[in-house]
């Protein structure tokens, strides 16, 4: 394959918008995901893209902005899921199952009911490097800027709250809104990357680079830079592939992290597979 | 005479998980320079007791008093920490100082007496150190010195010493001893009668409610910790110190008397 040929795709502008926010998105959920899979939250992923595709529908349907719409419907249901954990009832996985399915079936009814939506469902399902708009790039980016932001002034609060929180409200951190913003950052997050990704396979870019930088580092500082690295060059490479084999891009960036987690397995040797311990909490 | 005012009091306490009370009536006051151990059997409520005293738990009826900007320390159960979270040691003592900070990184002042505890506590040059390499010992005092680091006026320990071998529990004792020397008030629940409880020189005993609060040689009889613990147990006299021990043979014995 020459220069060329690889560098052919970038004559294109959607092609560009698409490099761009995929290698975003991807340090973004790199850097989101490390406290998401070290407070063992790993499904919340999974079950809020589901949530937020019910809010992309009904959005659709209504006429209302794609990204309001369905970021107000997944910080709904992120705030659902921590109010009934909170309350002690059920299980944090359980609540994550039960109310973001019925979000996600609620969305299918809803398409159902009132007819197809101009959006294509395959393309929020899978991914699509096609439909990335200029607003797109410009809120991935506004994302990511915030994201940044917050994981520097908050550092503090959100590794004791990640690490310790009972301790953490003890010593009169302000847990529950810890928690609050980092569930809002992370439906952000979901919401900005979805469009590259797809619902189905943006969970997988919140937990594999931190699993992969977790398997290289016992520094936690440095488990949030190698992650957002390694969801970045993900992002990166992953969008090239699904241009050059014609694979849908969500699918082309998650194998990509999976292929990086496998190198860094057989890397640091299987016994470091011990530190993921603290994934499955 | 004025009587000083307690750190910590609690009058009339009931706390109850979804309409169960898990602790019923309990008055108590810790005061500056206390050094109380909380014991009782498993569900007797004793980490509820310590969960109303911290705070973290609103109880249904009673009420918590606590001295104007008084300041807790807590060190939970080695059990619930995830030893496998990429943290050092010195990260973990940070974490104290989190309120307020805005910056993500430490000043160098801040470093220097966050060596300054560890140094302490004997584990000075273990700062840099993954948690989970540290031995059973040096983990509770890496936890305790995140305690310290909060320069709290009260510490309180959930079963310090639980899975702990003999000579790492003499160590946390001794340690504790030191820390309350240097007039820091000390609350600690534990399973460990002799080995813990009878060295303090305050002993609580909870069974759902507070069954008897005073000193090991009048909270330590066989009566009390028959309604504490609902068996019969002994009391025996070994080096001045008061030793429990189960009455486990003797029942087994009544129990063949009467089969026969």
């Amino acid at each position: 394959m020459t220069w060329d040929r690889l560098l052919e795709p970038y004559a294109f502008e959607f092609f560009r918008h698409g490099v761009i926010v995929a290698t975003v998105a991807g340090a973004l959920c790199g850097l989101i995901g490390t406290f998401v899979v070290l407070r063992g939250m790993s499904y919340i992923g999974h079950g809020l893209s589901h949530s937020i595709f019910s809010g992309a529908a009904a959005s659709a349907l209504l006429g209302f902005n794609f990204y309001l719409g369905a970021g107000m419907w997944g910080l709904a249901s992120g705030l659902m899921i921590s109010r009934v954990t909170r309350r002690n009832v059920i299980r944090s996985d359980a609540a994550i199952g039960v109310i973001t399915t019925a979000s996600f079936a609620l969305g299918l009814a809803l398409i159902g009911l009132f007819g197809t939506v101009e959006r294509s469902i395959d393309a929020t399902l899978f991914g699509s490097i096609l439909g990335v708009s200029t607003l797109d790039l410009w809120v991935v980016m506004g994302v990511a800027l915030l994201a940044g932001a917050v994981v520097f002034f908050r550092y503090r609060v959100l590794l004791f709250t990640t690490f310790d929180p009972e301790v953490a409200a003890v010593s009169g951190v302000a847990t529950a809104r810890a928690d609050a913003l980092l569930m809002l950052v992370l439906t952000a997050s979901i919401l900005a990357t979805m469009q590259v990704l797809g619902v189905i396979l943006v969970s997988a870019t919140l937990v594999i680079p931190p699993v992969v930088a977790r398997m290289l580092t016992s520094s936690f500082p440095r488990m949030l830079v190698l992650s957002s690295v390694i969801g970045g060059v993900s992002g990166f490479v992953g969008m090239n592939l699904s241009y050059h084999f014609d694979v849908s891009s969500g699918a082309t960036i998650v194998l990509v992290s999976a292929a990086l987690f496998l190198g860094a397995f057989l890397v640091t040797g299987p016994q470091r597979l011990g530190r993921l311990a603290t994934v499955s909490h | 005479m004025i009587r000083a005012q307690p750190l910590l009091a609690l009058d009339g306490v009931t706390c109850a998980y979804r309409s169960q009370p898990a602790l019923t009536d309990a008055t108590l006051e810790i005061g500056a320079g206390a050094f109380v151990g909380i014991v009782g059997p498993s569900g007797s409520g004793k980490t509820t007791l310590l969960r109303s005293l911290l705070g973290t738990l609103v109880p249904v009826r009673g009420t918590v008093r606590r001295r104007s900007g008084l300041r807790l320390g807590y060190v939970p159960q080695t059990e619930t920490v995830d030893w496998s979270f990429p943290v050092t040691v010195r990260d973990v003592v940070l974490m104290a100082r989190t309120r307020g900070r805005v910056l993500p990184w430490s000043s160098r002042e801040e470093r220097g007496e966050v060596d300054r505890v560890l140094t302490r506590l004997g584990i000075g040059d273990l700062g840099g150190r993954h948690i989970r390499d540290l031995s059973g010992g040096q983990q509770q005092r890496a936890f305790i010195a995140r305690a310290l680091f909060g320069r709290p006026d009260l510490l309180l320990l959930d079963e310090p010493t639980s899975g702990i071998d003999v000579r790492t529990r003499h160590e946390v004792l001794h340690l504790l001893e030191h820390l309350n020397d240097d007039g820091l008030a000390i609350v600690v629940t534990t399973h460990d009668l002799n080995g813990i409880a009878s060295h303090l020189p305050r002993i609580v005993c909870l069974n759902g409610e507070i069954v008897a609060d005073g000193a090991p040689d009048d909270v330590l009889t066989p009566d009390v910790l028959e309604r504490t613990y609902g068996a019969p147990m002994d009391v025996l006299e070994h080096g001045g110190m008061r030793v429990v021990v189960d009455r486990f043979e003797s029942n087994v014995v009544a129990l063949r008397r009467r089969a026969s």
